[in-house]
């Protein structure tokens, strides 16, 4: 029988019932404890009762202390619960220590079979052969970027409505819109161009594969994250038959004799002239079909004869030396070969996807 | 853009086959997104007039109704209820297909038969009325009469072109026009508005014009109207907006948008007596200046956003009292809108600077159809044709308006048109074809570039509708683009390049390249997970506090860039598991991110506004990491798995170490080693399991006491071959005499490392030791606590004879005496 309901007895109480509480060694204890000290027998619930009794005086002041009584314990309930918790991972971590030094492989077992690369990876590795087979350096950039080198020195001003096409998305860091995830690959031409300005080892010839980010919706056709390779030459007396040339070139040996390319015109702030470049449609082979909407061809990239002031930008001098750059999506050309209806599944990780290749 | 061809035609002729206009109008850079037939299955629709409407029996929502087109009647089911009898309705007979395909048989509804459908103004495809029935007006319609006489409608065709952003002047109908004839060679009719001609008197307050911020307002040509009526288009015009996509509101809106289709001026219709004064002032805004657009919202102006370039900059036309009445060039005030009582009306057709407008439209999230024209740039030259072609438009249907004045003229600053000397050497160096001068000449001529020979070069002075184009050296790659244009990419030749510096891959691919068929080759297979990651994945490893944020996610709930491969890969495994396939090795190869603020050292770029500024950047660290989640996966596979992947590289002197300092986020504490380069001490990654609380959040479905095996490698630290030194190149020719095995087992001290050992044996052994492998390791009963046991065998070959046994035995002793003298190690 719980004692009556007075500023002593609850003062007692308390104190016992902290001092149990702190003594408690096992959560399962700790959870009975809890049930007998807050739950709906315990005292402090039975004495909240008896305050209606009271009259309204001692029943304000019993109250208040009887509501910072219930707090106090909870509290220390918790912080015990958040104790016990954290030294019974310590004995399970404990008790599961292994040293790996002494490791000895005989013992694993592993079931035989040859894993896959992922169907982008083996994209990306063919065209990287392709290029390379072609004369071309693979690099890489940062995906982080600044404003400068994501736009500026592509002859992408701040303000310039064509930016507008990007879907830009921001970081949380420095000056407000000053850091981007990269919105196409186009940045590491900025950055080869200003290494070999500054180490006076023009020309340049490379492409530079990686992936990119764009404030887009994702759907059977647009992936937020996905991946570009970006071809930049700078060379001695380069012109758009070089590019129109180099287009061609690629898009026979990556797709096949029987597939290839047209440029039309396009715009891109930094390249002048710019062009859209297409491929015969790889499912129709030209023929015209629903996935080509009809015209038998497929848009895969831009490119174009890069603008004097991307050149100027970077300190490049045009009177000397010319170029042309080029960028179209890796996904996208995985999309054409292996027909795939969506692209979402590349993210997926699903292993009956993965292991398709 | 929406371009009806039957209003192209009016200022080009067009090729006969719309395959062919389809192919060079995409040739031009116009691209065709999309082509419409608009007008076709309305053929056998007419109007019928409604006789009796009867109940059928057992249908409340249904009726039956008798209609006659003027010969006979049938009757049709119909589920509307907006006629009456007497009202005349389209009716589409059976055979009829509409618009949008649906094909009219006759049907059975409730035992009743019903030879046709009665149609909706939605299922005629003209507008969006689908409540009820699209009733027709008596006086314009008769029974019998086909429907597309009635609504106007005549067979046309919609192109959708996709106009670039450098090509302001092709945003427009006659701009479009201009490319098409400049192409075939052929006649460009251009829109000549006849000049309006002035009343002779003088309202006693006429409207004035004062530009106050010149920079900002090039041009504001303004031209005053009265005795306006303010009533509907005619149809012709109403239909064409509707083709180009926008909806027809009075002549005086629509007039104004008629011309902006077709000769790209935006302008505006400003009540007049609604405006203090009967005067405009174009001036920028004051910060916290308010104003109530066309669309109903109030917008702050002149707030900066804080975003890198933005001047915060507001430029808005206002009234005789400094009120702000619109914000120019990309939206209109409410307080001055054209209504039903409107009779004096002032256009605005003007030139505003494009940056400007552009950042006000993106600070306002305001895209109207001006607003994208003015920022591309418009032609100033256009203003006054602007203005007489939206009077000439506007008299059609308020016939008796007068025209106060002469327009005013009020002039800011404009740009200077390019102007630049062109030879046929400099457009060969661009293009790498020679075209001959005149043809040059005559390409950009056509459209509207200024062309003088002067002594086997062209003086070029481009149009003021394309500020594209730049003065020299610039501008001569923009007059190589137009040339080629109109050429023909195609007609140009093509040469494929050759250097003599070979191809080649960066190092860092070469060694990701052999890093996955590593993986590949031990069954692992590869994933890619998002670098955008949720919340979740923060909470899981309790760094929510460092990552760094996105300022505008795609999803609200994806707001962080990831710092470890960790919690993707969990991802994809608890994925994999819930579609019971969960029995996997993946592994993924990918950049993860750290803040500025927390980095060791922080990523330091060229940045800030015109490159001017050192800004401090995430650090970006490309990691390699493998998650084994296979039944007997553990440390001892997530070792193996590493052991395949050093050998792989070549790599000499790498180990496992305990972990220094905290344990990485995620990892087993118990159960996880650094891997590190024992010659140079670099810190290649970690080694281990996933720590069993995370594993068990992350993947619900996980078996109880599944382990997952965890390797996370740094990939910049495993290409560095400074970093990792790989074994040497040089081949060794293995001793064709016997080898030997000597085991031995030693109790040591727990904080002695087996590779310690190893070494030590292997030392002791000299130029004999083959090979040294750890085979057992044993701690319990007869092993002091701190102390464990740890069998080893060395193997002991000589290149030029078989060991005899004393050779043997006096190696052991060697070995043995090594490990106790340095290792403090006992024989067991």
């Amino acid at each position: 029988m719980a004692p009556g309901l007075g500023e002593a007895e609850l003062t007692a109480y308390v104190e016992d019932a902290l001092n149990r509480v702190t003594s408690a060694s096992e959560r399962a204890a700790l959870g009975a404890l809890r049930a007998e000290l807050t739950g709906r027998r315990s005292v402090l619930t039975g004495w909240h009762r008896e305050l209606g009794s009271l009259d309204p005086d001692l029943r304000r002041a019993l109250g208040r202390l009887l509501n910072e009584a219930d707090r106090a314990i909870t509290q220390a309930l918790d912080a015990r619960d958040v104790e016990l918790a954290r030294e019974s991972r310590r004995e399970r971590l404990a008790a599961d220590r292994l040293c790996l030094d002494e490791l000895v492989d005989r013992a694993v077992d592993s079931p035989l079979a040859r894993g896959h690369r992922h169907l982008v990876t083996r994209t990306r590795d063919e065209l990287e052969d392709v290029f390379v087979a072609m004369g071309f350096e693979v690099v890489e950039g940062p995906e982080v970027e600044t404003d400068w080198y994501n736009f500026e020195a592509l002859n992408l001003p701040l303000g310039h409505p064509a930016r507008g096409m990007h879907d830009t998305m921001y970081l949380e860091v420095g000056t407000s819109e000053s850091v981007v995830l990269r919105t196409h690959t186009s940045p590491v031409q900025v950055r080869s161009m200003e290494a070999a300005v500054r180490d006076r080892s023009l020309p340049l010839h490379l492409v530079a594969p990686g992936r990119v980010y764009r404030r887009d919706t994702p759907d059977a056709s647009h992936l937020v994250e996905f991946n570009q390779i970006e071809g930049l030459v700078v060379d001695k007396g380069i012109t758009f038959a070089d590019l129109a040339g180099t287009i061609s070139a690629f898009t026979s040996a990556y797709f096949g004799e029987d597939i290839s390319a047209r440029l039309r015109p396009s715009y891109f702030p930094f390249t002048e002239p710019s062009a859209e470049f297409d491929i015969t449609c790889t499912i129709c082979r030209g023929a015209r079909c629903r996935t080509c909407g009809q015209t038998g061809w497929m848009e895969l990239g831009g490119c174009g004869v890069i603008d004097p002031a991307v050149f100027a930008a970077v300190g490049i001098d045009p009177s000397e030396w010319s170029g042309f750059a080029f960028g179209f999506g890796i996904d996208r050309c995985a999309f054409m070969r292996h027909q795939v209806a969506d692209l979402r599944a590349l993210v997926d990780n699903d292993v009956r996807f993965l292991r398709q290749f | 853009m929406r371009v009806p061809l039957s209003w192209l035609a009016s200022y080009v002729p067009l090729p006969e086959s719309l395959d062919e206009l389809v192919a060079t109008l995409d040739d031009l850079g116009l691209v065709v997104e999309g082509i419409e037939h608009v007008g076709v299955g309305l053929d056998g629709v007419v109007v019928v007039e409604v006789e009796r409407i009867d109940a059928i029996k057992g249908a409340d929502r249904i009726r039956l109704v008798t209609v006659r087109d003027g010969s006979s009647s049938v009757e049709v089911v119909c589920g509307a209820w907006n006629f009456e009898v007497g009202s005349l309705v389209p009716f589409a007979p059976v055979g009829a297909v509409l618009p949008d395909g649906m094909a009219i048989s006759r049907r059975t509804m409730r035992g009743v038969v019903s030879n046709g459908m009665l149609c909706s103004g939605r299922e005629l495809g003209v507008g969006d009325d689908h409540e009820g029935l699209l009733v027709l007006d008596a006086r314009t319609a008769t029974p019998g009469q086909p429907i597309a006489d009635v609504l106007g409608i005549d067979r046309d065709v919609v192109l959708d072109l996709a106009i670039e952003g450098n090509r302001p002047d092709a945003w427009c109908v006659e701009g479009v026009a201009r490319d098409l004839a400049a192409r075939y060679g052929v006649a460009f009719r251009a829109v000549e508005p006849s000049p309006a001609q002035p009343s002779a008197e003088r309202a006693s307050a006429s409207a004035a014009v004062e530009i106050v911020d010149p920079d900002l307002c090039g041009r504001f040509v303004a031209t005053e109207l009265r005795d306006v009526v303010v009533a509907a288009s005619p149809p012709w015009l109403a239909r064409r907006l509707e083709l180009a996509g926008m909806r027809p509101i009075n002549n005086v809106v629509d007039a104004s948008n008629y011309v902006m289709l077709e000769l790209g001026q935006p302008t505006h219709a400003y009540d007049l007596d609604r405006l203090a004064r009967h005067a405009i002032r174009v001036r920028r805004a004051a910060a916290g200046e308010q104003l109530e657009l066309l669309d109903g919202t109030t917008i702050e102006l002149a707030i900066d956003s804080g975003a890198i370039g933005d001047t915060g900059e507001d430029l808005v036309i206002c009234d005789g009292a400094d009120v702000p009445i619109g914000l120019a060039g990309v939206m209109g005030g409410a307080s001055s809108e054209i209504g039903p009582a409107t009779t004096s009306v002032v256009l605005e057709a003007a030139w505003f600077e494009p940056i400007g407008i552009a950042r006000s439209a993106k600070r306002h999230r305001l895209r109207t159809e001006a607003s994208v024209r003015f920022e591309r740039g418009c032609d100033y030259s256009n203003c006054d044709r602007a203005s007489a072609r939206f009077v000439e438009l506007l008299e059609m249907s308020s016939p008796d308006l007068r025209v106060i004045g002469k327009p005013i003229d009020a002039r800011g600053e404009l740009p200077r048109p390019a102007e630049l000397q062109v030879d046929a050497g400099a457009i060969e160096a661009v293009l790498g074809v020679r075209l001959g001068l005149d043809e040059v000449a005559r390409l950009l001529s056509a459209i509207g570039f200024h062309v003088t020979d002067r002594d086997g070069a062209l003086e070029v002075m481009a149009p003021p509708g394309r500020p594209d184009v730049r003065d020299a050296p610039f501008g001569v790659a923009d007059v190589a683009e137009e040339v080629a244009r109109l050429h023909g990419y195609a007609a140009l030749p093509t040469r494929v390049p050759s250097w003599p510096a070979p191809g080649g891959l960066a190092p860092v691919v070469r060694v990701r390249r052999a890093v996955r068929e590593a993986l590949v080759g031990i069954g692992a297979l590869e994933a890619w997970t998002a670098a955008i990651v949720p919340a979740a994945d923060a909470i899981l490893l309790g760094d929510e506090d460092e990552r760094i944020r996105l300022t505008n996610p795609v999803a609200a709930d994806a707001p962080f860039l990831r710092s470890s491969l960790l919690p993707g890969l969990l991802g994809a495994v608890r994925r994999n598991t819930e579609r019971r396939q969960g029995d996997v090795a993946l592994f993924e190869i990918g950049v993860v991110f750290t803040h500025p603020s927390v980095a060791s050292t922080a990523r330091v770029e060229r940045g800030g506004a015109g490159g001017g500024e050192l800004v401090k950047l995430p650090s970006e660290d490309e990691r390699v990491a493998l998650v084994l989640a296979r039944p007997h996966d553990d440390a001892h596979s997530a070792v193996a798995a590493w052991r395949v992947l050093a050998t792989a590289l070549r790599l000499a002197h790498t180990r496992l170490d305990p972990v220094a300092g905290t344990t990485p986020l995620g990892l087993h504490p118990t159960r996880c080693a650094a891997i590190v380069d024992a010659s140079t001490g670099a810190v290649i990654g970690h080694v281990g399991e996933v720590d069993p609380d995370i594993a068990a959040r992350a993947i619900p479905g996980l078996d109880d006491g599944r382990r997952l095996g965890w390797l996370d490698l740094s990939m910049g630290v495993l290409a560095d071959h400074d970093a990792i030194p790989r074994a040497s190149e040089i081949a060794s020719v293995p001793s064709r005499y016997p080898t030997s095995d000597v085991d031995l087992a030693f109790v040591l001290d727990e904080s002695v490392h087996v590779e310690d050992l190893k070494a030590v044996l292997g030392g002791a052994a000299g130029e004999l030791c083959e090979s040294v492998e750890c085979f057992d390791a044993y701690r319990g009963p007869g092993v002091p606590v701190g102390s464990r046991s740890l069998a080893m065998r060395v193997r002991l070959c000589a290149p030029d004879r078989t060991l005899s046994e004393e050779e043997l035995a006096s190696t052991r002793a060697k070995m043995i005496d090594a490990a106790t003298r340095s290792l403090s190690a006992t024989l067991r």
